[in-house]
């Protein structure tokens, strides 16, 4: 079959659409099809962005909730005791709760907000305005990525509700604890619905990353070199891939996982007691699981925040008006980070029992990732070094984001030494460490895209001044909440625990910890204040009245403002040029769109 | 950017597919790739298991039976022709995607039929097998057979026995389902109607490919 006919007979459907319509109007009217399962990935990007800060408002509500025991352990809130009932008596969080709000905080943010809620919603916008197509290779499995995490999210809040509470093991799930219905009360059913959740949300990872790859691959519009593509693109791509070669063995784990729980098998349970009697199971090993979770919960750190450094590459370099320095460096440090993602998830496990001989080759591999990680930081300086800076509220969270991947990314220089792990893990330097350089880092990439592709979304601006304010309060905040955490994981106080105020040596933080959770409160406290400028805007935010607010290159800005499904209302833009043509030769900046002139030189 | 026109057409400028397919079957390798993790990853932990284990017991041992011999020994007789059968199903595929090639209806319709009829012999072998088993007191969290070198056995082997090949199992039979789909468009001649057979294609790279995971999962419970 020829190559024009492979290509452009999955897009015959969408220029037919369009045939008889003479405006970008839609040719799908009923609410369902627009609204609910709807195929058009621009819609379907904002049920993943919505669903995403529902999920982001619990998850963070929930570390405010723990935040309370840890800061003031021998306070009594009766108002937790009306929320939270049984599991809060007397107005204190009990422990097994606090275990399940811990693991509930983790799974939610790590993969219902940070994965689905980030990668999902900007690669399904960003991909096809981006190269240049109508939609997704497939739109119906794009509809049905979403609809399997929207399962997936009914499943998990499900568990929440259960009788013995949902899973509480961590949120990494390891056996034996999460093996074993008797372990603990946070290990019955509130587990299986953990299990079933997640592998409904490998389906949905799977479908979208197809997606996204055969997408960038076959569908960029005539001239859209891959060394054209906007950075965005090359991220969500390098995620995609990461994505759909890693979550596979997860489920694996999981379906071993599941067998132990449920037919009596012994994969990861071996020589155990529980309430001083044996059991049968022998000659599993626990060390197993958490190999196949890490081969898929390493990469996943990195499936968080490559799409974070995308767009905030590409923010940095529209606000700064000038091209990103070492474009082809960022394509090549964003595909070591790809490859070394695969070889550095023992790390996680230097001292589970994991061979220290074996653990030497891993802090080799995992300090190997400092260097394009720090090609990309020094990209993003250089790109905006000497810049004539616009402050957004979008640019302010880009710059933010170097920031703390920087202070975040050095102390993974400390725990990828396996020797100086040995003092420092499990405890609350670890916790500092990732929530610093993937968990804030990737939140102010999601900010930095929401706030700068919002017009693109909902055809209107958010409010700059509840933007500014949600920036400072909340970059300030971040680094107030977690680098004290440094000092008091050096000192040795763990992580996951439910009150540390027993020990000695851990009360002197007692003030610290107040602190802290101050501050955490207030933080939330603007994160609400910025989904009020998010649903406020989406109706009454500043009109867009011109295509392209931000005057960037990119394709995405030359659809009409409401644009129907298949995106540009007559043919597709032809693109000639690179994507950051900014402050060259005299002008501000060259759209893709644009040939390239006699004279000019290319980049 | 050059623009100069040359011979050779620029597969990756865009407005092509690089690789000259479509999307779909650029999914299909990718999902192929996706699965292949999967299995990796069991097979993997099976080794895994496996090699801490001191002893093992002996496929010879265990995979003897046949139906309808009786207690003659045969080892690794019904295991062989299982994957004759699924082997053979492979060769229908293969000569089915020719025929679409030549978009002959029928003769892909012969073929397909052939290739649903050896999934599901297969599948009928691996069922009489596992009953087979049962009956022996083989089943997840029950393990009949002793090491190799006599001592006790772990259960494990007849856990990671049941999980991995029901798992291949699920594989075959999602792809039995997946041709008698095709099939049933072939008959209603769909694929006469879009002009080409691609489709057959692409089910036929999920039938290699399943084809070929049991050339593994057969390697690592029944030969070593």
């Amino acid at each position: 079959m020829s190559n024009e006919a492979t290509l452009h007979s999955q897009q015959e459907v969408m220029h037919g659409a369009h045939d008889h319509h003479d405006h970008e109007h839609h040719h799908e009217d009923s609410f369902i099809s627009k609204y609910v399962f709807s195929m058009d990935h621009k819609m379907i990007a904002k049920q993943f962005l919505i669903t995403g800060i529902v999920w982001a408002i619990i998850g963070a509500f929930f570390s405010v909730l723990f935040r309370l025991q840890l800061g003031f352990p021998d306070a009594t809130f009766p108002w937790l005791e009306s929320i939270l009932g049984h599991w809060a008596k007397g107005g204190r969080i009990t422990a097994e709760a606090y275990y399940a709000l811990v693991t509930m905080h983790g799974t939610i943010l790590v993969f219902f907000v940070l994965t689905a809620g980030l990668s999902g919603t900007f690669s399904n916008l960003l991909i096809p305005l981006q190269v240049g197509a109508r939609d997704m290779a497939s739109p119906f499995m794009n509809c049905l990525s979403y609809w399997f995490f929207f399962l997936a999210s009914l499943v998990m809040m499900a568990s929440l509700f259960v009788q013995t509470g949902p899973a509480s093991g961590g949120w990494t799930m390891y056996p034996p604890l999460s093996a074993l219905g008797d372990a603990s009360i946070g290990s019955k059913i509130g587990v299986d619905l953990w299990l079933t959740s997640m592998a409904l949300f490998v389906v949905s990872q799977l479908l979208g990353g197809l997606n996204y790859i055969s997408t960038i691959l076959n569908m960029r519009t005539k001239g859209m070199a891959m060394t054209k593509m906007p950075l965005t693109i090359w991220s969500f791509f390098f995620t995609a891939i990461l994505g759909v070669l890693s979550f596979p063995v997860l489920l694996s784990g999981f379906i071993l996982l599941l067998m132990d729980r449920h037919a009596g098998t012994s994969f990861y349970l071996s020589d155990i007691f529980i309430a001083g009697k044996a059991l049968a199971n022998e000659g599993g090993s626990a060390i197993l699981y958490q190999h196949l979770f890490w081969f898929l919960g390493h990469p996943e750190v990195y499936i968080i925040i490559l799409p974070a450094m995308g767009m905030v590459s590409e923010v940095l370099a529209v606000s700064s008006r000038k091209p990103i320095f070492g474009y082809l460096a960022m394509i090549g440090s964003l595909f070591a980070i790809c490859i070394l993602a695969f070889l550095v998830w023992a790390h996680h496990m230097f001292v589970t029992g994991l061979n220290p001989f074996l653990g030497a080759f891993f802090v080799l591999l995992t300090l190997l990732i400092a260097v394009p990680s720090a090609i990309k930081v020094f990209n993003w300086i250089t790109t905006i070094w000497k810049g004539n800076i616009n402050f957004t509220p979008a640019s302010l969270f880009s710059i933010g984001f170097v920031s703390t991947f920087i202070s975040g990314g050095l102390t993974g220089i400390w725990l990828g030494n396996s020797s100086i792990d040995i003092h420092l893990h499990d405890t609350m330097f670890v916790i500092a460490h990732f929530h610093i350089v993937m968990g804030v880092s990737a939140f102010f990439g999601m900010f930095a895209g929401i706030y700068h592709w919002f017009p693109k979304l909902y055809g209107r601006f958010m409010n700059s001044t509840i933007g500014y304010i949600h920036f400072w309060v909340t970059m300030v905040g971040a680094y107030l909440i977690f680098w004290p955490m440094h000092y008091e994981g050096m000192a040795g106080m763990p992580r996951r625990y439910y009150d540390v105020s027993n020990w000695a040596s851990f009360k002197q933080f007692g003030g610290l910890n107040e602190f802290i959770t101050i501050v955490v409160i207030l933080v939330f406290a603007v994160q609400l204040l910025f989904v009020f400028n998010f649903f406020y805007s989406i109706f009454k935010g500043r009109k867009m009245t011109t295509l392209n607010p931000w005057n960037a290159t990119s394709l995405e800005w030359t659809t009409p403002i409401h644009a129907g499904h298949g995106n540009w209302p007559g043919e597709i833009p032809e693109v000639y040029r690179w994507a950051y043509d900014y402050s060259k030769d005299g002008r501000d900046f060259i759209p893709q769109t644009e040939p390239i002139g006699p004279n000019e030189e290319v980049h | 950017m050059d623009t100069a026109v040359t011979a050779k057409k620029k597969w990756w400028a865009g407005g092509y597919s690089p690789f000259n397919v479509s999307y779909g079957k650029l999914m299909m390798w990718y999902f192929l790739m996706s699965d292949a993790f999967t299995f990796g990853a069991l097979l993997i932990a099976y080794g895994t298991i496996r090699f801490s284990s001191p002893s093992w017991p002996d496929p010879n041992e265990v995979f003897k039976s046949f139906p309808g011999m009786g207690h003659a020994e045969l080892p690794l007789m019904f295991v062989s022709l299982m994957t004759f059968i699924l082997i053979m199903s492979s060769v229908t595929m293969v000569l089915a995607v020719h025929a679409g090639h030549m978009r002959d209806r029928k003769a892909v319709a012969k073929w397909l039929l052939l290739t649903i009829i050896g999934g599901f012999a297969f599948l009928s072998c691996q069922a009489w097998e596992w009953t087979h088993l049962f009956h022996e007191g083989a089943w997840w969290g029950r393990n009949p057979f002793v090491n190799a070198d006599g001592t006790q056995a772990s259960t494990n082997f007849t856990n990671f026995f049941f999980t991995i090949t029901g798992f291949h199992g699920l594989h075959v039979t999602s792809g039995v389902i997946l041709n008698i789909v095709i099939l049933a468009n072939v008959l209603k001649g769909t694929y006469d109607q879009r002009g080409h057979y691609e489709m057959v294609e692409k089910v036929g790279l999920y039938w290699h490919f399943v084809d070929l995971v049991w050339v593994f999962v057969f390697t690592c419970f029944y030969l070593l």
